[in-house]
């Protein structure tokens, strides 16, 4: 037994290890240099103060829709539904900047207070949609997984028609989205030219944090794990199920609004087309590498943020496409999991043998 | 098939399940595996079967060695295992569930398949509708269900876990008659069982495990008290039976009417009285199971009501009944009543209902640990459920129980359970009754219905008799109701009743 606990750095070391040849194999198929291609990411990730103050600035969104799909999953969830919340987030985020922006600039309104009223707005919109994706659930027996994804492309349909007709921009709309919103009313960043807000960093931790503490050590939290892992004998031990259900959706939708409240309010400063960027569906792999626990959930995160930022520059330094870091993103999952199962197996033929 | 076990070993953390256990069954025989609540013959079992590798030893089929990876493995070369608790079971149609086992060409013949079914079910007089739907079936059908596929799959040798448990005695009878059949035409079976009485009038031979080790064998004429003591290493008495006076009406169904797919019930009248046990019996499926779910607000009544302390609970949800102290345990315990991948003291914790947002765990680990004490849990507080032997998640399920109770629902609650643990759960039980608790069960053994309750009602094909005087009731009596046979009385007296009443 302990050994095999042991072994189990051995086996994961491996599958990064295999997911990082594989992604060689990929760059050298297409004739890319893959050691410059690494470096470069590397060099993109953290080579200067800026991007890898870029690098937070992508992280915080996909930490705040792991944590939250970190709760979905515990009550055995599949929220695939989490990029329309998160649409949802910033339309209901915008909308609500939309209708300060007047009174912020003639001093009616404090421009800190409406920052806030706005993410509230998001975290209330993602909110809103995730249950609905629940309530399709409970009450109409949809599976989740289908009822996210129909809501999903319903959420991009509605924030591309705001963008295009009732939100389009004075003249002709575009494609890069709204009017930006008065400065008065960006989350604060650390500089004018930075778009990395400390405030959301901090939401972020926070919010990790307490789904980790909600996971852990609650009365809440267990609940929803029996609730996840068998229903009928969670229902007879006196759990309300649905109730539990719901309240999951809830959560998740709520962080996942966050997310977009802050993808609109310090990022783009106005809601575009892509607002959720898939970090909804990197979420997802996050969750699955890290296994499902919330204690590992930060440091992967960050990792996935670097890649991506990373990989933002090999366009045009190496001719590359950044879906690169996709590549590695998905190879490295698919490795983790094959390599957990493979221990699995070992494990037993070990005990065979012994 | 001749299947020789030599010196497996199997440990689970500090727990020796098999330590070096070796052990021959030759063809056309029945070996009765006996052993106390953990003792290790469902582990023994499995590993022969294949869902589990030993950690040493070996296993040599008709003088050959054999590596067993895998339940098809072992299916393969003939083993075929019935589970003490069926593992799985989809909503397929039977047929389906046949096929599905099969290794087969990648269409399978779908009518020859349902045509050797039906030879097989008529040949052990099987009453089973390939195309009835796996999860509408009873224990007792699931266990016929799967002795069909296994020899549908060609087995040789038959691996029954506990199969008595939670089937009814005519269901007993035919399996055993099937069994014994079998045997006679070269099959090797192997029996796992702690109710002696089983081992004693079906096996050719006996051994005894204990703690892991095999201690001892034995064959017919079998001498009851050596074997016992065997088991537990010491003699255990029989308690006598003892009645407690009873109280105030705690539960009342009135003109109950109650539908399943398969059957109804019509104007069940029944009062529990507080301190009270009535027994459900009858065969499996012939509504005790839906009559108990009503009292549990777990199944809606068609008409009539349910009463419960004089308040009206009719269609109210199962949590309200809860609410107003009672408690349901089901007969599927990894299914129903316990979470798998949770721990013990996760479960406490559960029960307990508390309000409040952090757990406080080492209050909950004292808490646990006194728990598993007093129901004599083989477990620690941080053993997932899962990873008990079935007789200990029995003790578990009712180790949930909270403290203030009026009315106590269970479906079999000593299945699977040794004698020894049988009778002390049956102390615990009996102690919630003088303490003013009125219980309500099912079972299927018949001596456990006579020995605990006061009151009997039988169940047949969704008929109900009237409330009968356990102290009354023969054995006899009893077996003949839940077959069908001697009802005619219930019906003089009822109409001699109306006619009465028409009097007046
Ligand atoms: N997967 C497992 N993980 C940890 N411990 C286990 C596991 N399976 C069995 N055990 C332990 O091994 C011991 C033997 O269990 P086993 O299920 O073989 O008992 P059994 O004789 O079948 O008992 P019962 O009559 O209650 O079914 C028990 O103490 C049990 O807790
Ligand atoms: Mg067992």
């Amino acid at each position: 037994m302990s050994d095999s606990r042991a072994l189990k750095p051995l086996f994961q070391g491996a599958a990064v290890v295999l997911a990082l040849g594989l992604t060689t194999l990929v760059l050298l198929a297409t004739k890319a240099p893959p050691l410059a291609a690494y470096v470069n990411i590397a060099r993109g990730a953290v080579g200067t103060v800026s991007v890898a103050l870029d690098v937070l600035v992508a992280w915080v969104p996909l930490l705040l829709v792991t944590s939250g799909l970190l709760v979905t999953f515990t009550v055995g969830l599949w929220n695939i539904g989490i990029e329309g919340q998160i649409t949802f987030g910033a339309i209901f985020a915008t909308w609500a900047l939309r209708s300060f922006q007047g009174g912020a600039a003639s001093g009616a309104i404090d421009p800190a207070l409406a920052i806030a009223l706005s993410v509230l707005a998001g975290m209330a919109g993602g909110a809103l949609w995730a249950m609905l994706v629940g309530a399709l659930k409970t009450f109409g027996g949809v599976n989740e997984i289908f009822g996210g994804l129909g809501l999903n492309y319903v959420a991009t349909a509605l924030n591309l028609w705001l963008i295009f007709g009732p939100w389009k921009r004075p003249g002709v709309a575009s494609m890069s989205g709204t009017v930006p919103f008065d400065k008065a009313l960006w989350l604060p960043t650390i500089n004018e030219q930075s778009r990395f807000a400390p405030i959301a960093v901090v939401l972020a931790l926070v919010a990790i944090a307490v789904v980790f503490a909600l996971i852990q050590g609650t009365y809440f939290g267990l609940r929803l794990k029996a609730v996840g892992k068998n229903p009928k004998a969670a229902y007879l031990l006196g759990i309300p199920t649905w109730q539990y259900t719901m309240a999951s959706f809830a959560i998740c939708g709520i962080l996942a609004g966050l997310a977009g409240a802050v993808q609109v309010t310090s990022v783009y400063h106005r809601l575009i087309p892509s607002i959720s960027s898939g970090y909804g569906y990197m979420g997802l792999m996050v969750s699955m590498l890290v296994n499902f626990s919330a204690a590992v959930a930060a440091p992967v995160a960050l990792f996935f943020a670097a890649l991506n930022v990373g990989s933002i520059q090999l366009p045009i330094t190496l001719k590359l496409d950044s879906s690169l870091a996709g590549v590695l993103q998905g190879t490295l999952v698919l490795f983790v999991i094959l390599a957990e199962g493979a221990r699995m197996r070992f494990m037993k033929k070990g005990g065979r043998k012994a | 098939m001749l299947i020789e076990l030599r010196d497996i070993c199997k440990t689970f953390g500090p727990v020796r399940a098999n330590a070096g256990i070796s052990l021959a069954v030759p063809p056309a025989s029945v070996l009765g595996i006996l052993g106390e609540n953990g003792a290790g013959k469902s582990t023994l079992m499995k590993i022969l079967s294949g869902f589990q590798p030993p950690d040493s030893g070996s296993i040599i089929i008709d003088g050959e060695a054999a590596t067993i990876r895998s339940p098809a493995d072992a299916l393969a070369r003939g083993i075929g295992m019935l589970h003490q608790d069926p593992l799985d079971f989809p909503p397929l149609r039977l047929i389906d569930d046949l096929i599905l086992g099969s290794r087969g060409p990648l269409r399978p013949d779908r009518k020859k398949a349902a045509r050797e079914f039906r030879e097989l079910a008529v040949r052990f007089d099987f009453d089973l509708d390939h195309e009835a739907y796996v999860d509408s079936l009873t224990v007792g059908e699931r266990q016929q269900l799967e002795i069909l596929r296994l020899l549908w799959l060609g087995a040789r040798a038959l691996i029954l876990d506990e199969p008595t448990t939670g089937i009814s005695l005519p269901q007993k009878q035919k399996l055993f008659a099937t069994i014994r059949l079998l045997a006679d035409e070269g099959m090797t079976v192997l029996f796992v069982s702690h109710k002696l009485e089983d081992v004693e009038s079906l096996c050719d031979r006996a051994v005894v495990l204990r703690q892991g080790a095999l201690v001892g064998s034995s064959e017919p004429p079998f001498d009851t008290k050596r074997l016992v003591e065997l088991m537990f290493g010491k003699e255990v008495p029989q308690t006598p039976r003892y009645k407690i006076p009873c109280g105030e009406t705690v539960l009342a169904a009135r003109g109950l009417c109650l539908e399943s797919l398969r059957l109804q019930i019509k104007d069940l009248d029944l009062e529990v009285y507080a301190g009270e046990v009535v027994g459900l019996a009858g065969m499996e499926g012939s509504g005790q199971a839906i009559f108990l779910a009503s009292c549990a607000g777990l199944e809606r009544a068609v008409a009539g009501s349910v009463c419960l302390d004089e308040t009206d609970m009719t269609s109210r949800s199962h949590h309200d009944f809860k609410r107003e102290g009672v408690a349901y345990l089901p007969a599927a315990r990894l299914e129903e009543g316990l979470v798998p991948g949770l721990s013990l003291e996760d479960h406490f914790i559960l029960a307990e209902g508390k309000r409040g947002l952090f757990i406080d765990r080492r209050e909950a680990e004292r808490e646990a640990v006194s728990r598993i004490a007093s129901y004599n849990i083989k477990g620690r507080p941080d053993s997932p459920v899962e990873s008990l032997s079935g007789g200990n998640q029995q003790r578990a399920l009712l180790a949930l129980l909270r403290d203030k109770l009026s009315l106590i629902l269970v479906e079999h609650p000593t299945r699977g359970l040794d004698i020894e643990s049988t009778i002390y759960i049956w102390s615990k039980l009996k102690e919630r009754c003088s303490q003013g608790t009125a219980i309500v069960f099912i079972s299927s053994d018949l001596d456990e219905i006579l020995q605990y309750s006061d009151r009997v009602l039988v169940f047949f094909a969704g008929r109900v008799s009237p409330p009968l005087s356990a102290e009354d009731l023969g054995v006899e009596e009893l077996g003949r109701l839940i077959g069908g046979k001697g009802w005619e009385r219930f019906e003089a007296s009822a109409t001699a009743e109306t006619a009465e009443a028409s009097h007046v």
